[in-house]
């Protein structure tokens, strides 16, 4: 049994390295898998008060979010392709186009 | 059947007999009023130009003239109504008739004489540019006299009063074309209104002297008599009246405009410059009689005088006269003046002088239009360019022979009778200057009606063209008028029982008497001018042979100098004074404000101009470069890389998880 505090560090770290992935990184697949990471984060807290509780519904919970991020990621990998197929890079400094 | 008719008959004869009648006296005045508007509105869109209205209503007011005349002829008494007009302090004015029986005599009168010049001028101003015009000048004319005959007081009475001027002056200038007839239309406006002025302060001093309580000329005529009035202020009022009366009636010294009036169509002249409006000043006298009476008694003298001057001076002057209307208005003045002085003889004068402008106004009417049917013919008013028009004319020269007769004085005609009537009054108050001076007017007035008659219907004619008689719509009034003029005299005659005057005066039946020597003096006088006239112009001569006179003819072309005195002792002077004066105020004065307002107009416009561009629109401009000022430093959040975006993002929900949290 795995004690709530280490699980909430560990979320937090996943968390943050995500938002640091997301807020820092040039390559869109990159900042892609940052957002998995935070997602991933929030699944690690749901699951976590989940067994303190005894309480299923936070890993059913869980279980929807892994879902809605697999459909995320495909979505999102489809539009980075497309960027890819029409601008020759994934470089989300040059894809700067919705703007003044 | 016929004995129904007969009833039925004198059932009408009750009915216009009874008050009835009297009491809807002012629906006579209103008649023409009435034409007036609809001649005015609809005149030139009916058929015939619009003379169908005033002929019809004056012709019903006529019809019901001798329903209220049967009224006093049956024994009637007189019959005063009113309706409240407006009140100012404790002066009630009424709007309200008083019907006796000069008012009566009076409202024949004129509505007859109107109806005979609404038909003439239908054939006289036939082709006339302005004819609808005319007929409602005519109309709006008689409604104003018949307005003075019926107005029981003194405010309805100016109003008729000064109504009548208008229209004179309207119906003179009514071919203004011509400069000399609308200078004779600004002539006779203006000399007729040095006396209305006087009239109008008459009224105001009688009005001030009841206390401020009544303008009713029936009670004035009562209380003038009382202990209330000062017989000073009665006296002044008189004199500011009679003022009036030497305005309208062309007495001396204001005659001057009456012969110059004669510029307007003749019918005009029949109507307003013979027979109604100069007899407003004597009806006006009469009226107010008891304020006359009541006055010391200078004033009285002072009236006749003035009478008598305008009777002998105009009747001297219309020896001089080419112009055939001239004659005729210099001898209308004359016979004015012989009703003026009569009002200074005393109440049987007073009588005498109605009974005389009763007469006066149908023979007078009479021979205005047989000259205006001459001149239809001839195409001029110059004697000198008549001639011979008995032969072609027939109908004419027999009415104005009877006119002209009846003028003179020759039994048994109407001036005849009512002439007598005035020597008898005058002989019998013992003024016997009076008497001799009217005497010999009577003399003179015979000698050049003779003169007149002589050179437009007698000799061979000297004009061009070749004259014929008038149309029916003319010679009807002057056989109509003729009729009357024969007729009418008998009204006064002692020996008939002179029913006029009981019908007139029902309060002072003075008994009427016929003496014989002083008819035969003035039967004698008319001769004796008539003849005088026959021996001088029995043949045509180029030269009148009056010139022979020297330097009294002179005196009587020129006027007596009376034109000449005013034209440059009055008109100039004040004329060249006034006229540089108004140049000067209307270059200086009025163009000076105009200018300057223009001026300060466009300094402020100048003003509202820099504040529009300035303020208003730097408003409108600094708004919308606020906007995009703004808008322009706020793009550059805007940079289209979402990862700024989510650092946004991430920075906001930090922020609110703060708050949120710290609460």
């Amino acid at each position: 049994m795995i004690r709530l505090p280490l699980v909430l560090f560990f979320s937090a770290a996943l968390f943050s390295i995500g938002v640091y992935g997301v807020l820092a990184r040039r390559n869109a697949v990159l900042v892609l898998m940052s957002i998995e990471l935070m997602l991933n984060a929030v699944n690690v807290n749901l699951i976590g008060f989940s067994q303190l509780w005894r309480d299923l519904t936070g890993q059913v919970f869980a279980l929807f979010v892994i879902a809605i991020a697999a459909a995320e990621v495909g979505i999102g990998l489809a539009i980075v392709i497309l960027i890819y197929r029409n601008r020759e890079t994934i470089n989300l400094d040059e894809v700067s186009l919705l703007k003044w | 059947m016929v004995v129904a008719f007969v009833l039925t008959q004198e059932e009408v004869a009750e009915a216009a007999g009874s008050a009835g009648l009297t009491r809807y006296a002012w629906v006579i005045a209103l008649l023409p009023l009435v034409s007036a508007a609809l001649t005015l509105f609809f005149g030139k869109r009916t058929p015939g130009r619009g003379w169908i209205y005033g002929v019809l209503t004056v012709g019903t007011g006529f019809v019901l003239s001798l329903g209220v005349l049967w009224h006093f002829v049956t024994g009637g008494g007189a019959h005063a109504s009113a309706v409240d007009w407006f009140q100012i302090g404790s002066l009630e004015m009424m709007l309200g008739q008083y019907v006796d029986g000069l008012t009566a005599v009076m409202l024949v009168v004129v509505t007859a004489v109107s109806l005979c010049v609404h038909v003439y001028s239908i054939g006289y101003m036939h082709g006339d540019s302005r004819f609808t015009w005319f007929y409602v000048a005519l109309s709006l004319f008689t409604a104003a006299m018949l307005n003075v005959v019926i107005a029981d007081n003194l405010f309805q009475l100016v109003v008729g009063w000064e109504v009548m001027g208008f229209c004179s002056y309207i119906l003179i200038g009514h071919w203004w074309e011509e400069h000399v007839n609308s200078s004779s239309a600004i002539k006779a406006f203006i000399t007729t209104r040095i006396g209305d002025v006087p009239f109008l302060f008459g009224v105001f001093v009688l009005i001030a002297a009841t206390g401020f309580t009544t303008s009713n000329i029936q009670e004035i005529g009562h209380l003038v008599g009382g202990e209330e009035m000062a017989r000073g202020t009665v006296s002044i009022a008189a004199l500011l009246l009679f003022g009036g009366a030497i305005g309208k009636s062309a007495q001396f010294p204001l005659h001057v405009w009456l012969p110059d009036a004669m510029a307007g169509p003749t019918p005009v002249s029949a109507l307003i410059h013979a027979a109604t409006m100069v007899a407003a000043g004597v009806y006006m006298v009469g009226r107010t009689y008891e304020v006359f009476v009541n006055a010391d008694p200078w004033v009285l003298q002072f009236v006749g005088v003035i009478g008598v001057i305008t009777a002998v001076g105009a009747g001297l002057l219309g020896l001089v006269q080419d112009d055939i209307k001239r004659v005729l208005a210099y001898s209308t003045v004359s016979q004015l003046g012989y009703m003026i002085t009569l009002m200074a003889a005393g109440p049987a004068g007073r009588n005498a002088a109605f009974f005389h402008l009763f007469t006066h106004a149908f023979f007078k009417a009479l021979l205005f239009l047989g000259s205006g049917s001459v001149i239809h013919a001839c195409h001029t008013n110059n004697m000198s360019e008549m001639g011979g028009l008995r032969k072609p004319m027939p109908v004419t020269f027999w009415t104005f022979l009877i006119g002209s007769l009846a003028l003179a004085g020759i039994p048994p005609l109407a001036g005849f009778f009512s002439k007598d009537e005035l020597l008898v009054a005058l002989e019998h108050d013992h003024q016997i200057v009076l008497f001799g001076l009217l005497l010999f007017t009577a003399a003179v007035t015979a000698f050049y009606t003779a003169r007149m008659v002589l050179q437009t219907f007698f000799g061979t004619y000297r004009g061009h063209g070749h004259p014929h008689e008038s149309p029916v719509s003319m010679t009807g009034p002057l056989v109509f008028l003729a009729a009357a003029t024969v007729a009418v005299g008998f009204l006064g005659f002692a020996e008939t029982g002179a029913p006029f005057f009981d019908w007139v005066f029902l309060e002072e039946p003075e008994a009427i008497t016929f003496v014989p020597w002083v008819a035969a003096l003035s039967v004698a006088a008319a001769g004796l001018g008539l003849l005088g006239g026959w021996a001088v112009y029995r043949t045509w001569r180029a030269e009148d042979p009056l010139v022979a006179l020297g330097s009294a003819y002179t005196l009587l072309a020129r006027k007596y100098y009376l034109d000449d005195i005013y034209w440059k002792g009055i008109i100039r002077p004040i004329r060249d004074e006034v006229a540089a004066f108004a140049n000067w105020t209307n270059q200086v004065v009025i163009d000076g404000v105009v200018n300057g307002a223009a001026t300060v107009t466009r300094y402020l416009s100048g003003g509202i101009k820099a504040f529009d561009e300035e303020v208003i629109d730097g408003a409108v401009n600094g708004l919308g470069q606020t906007a995009g000022f703004t808008g322009g430093l706020l793009r550059y959040l805007q940079s289209g890389n979402v990862q700024r975006y989510a650092a946004f993002l991430f920075a906001g929900v930090v922020i609110l998880a703060v708050i949120f949290t710290r609460i």
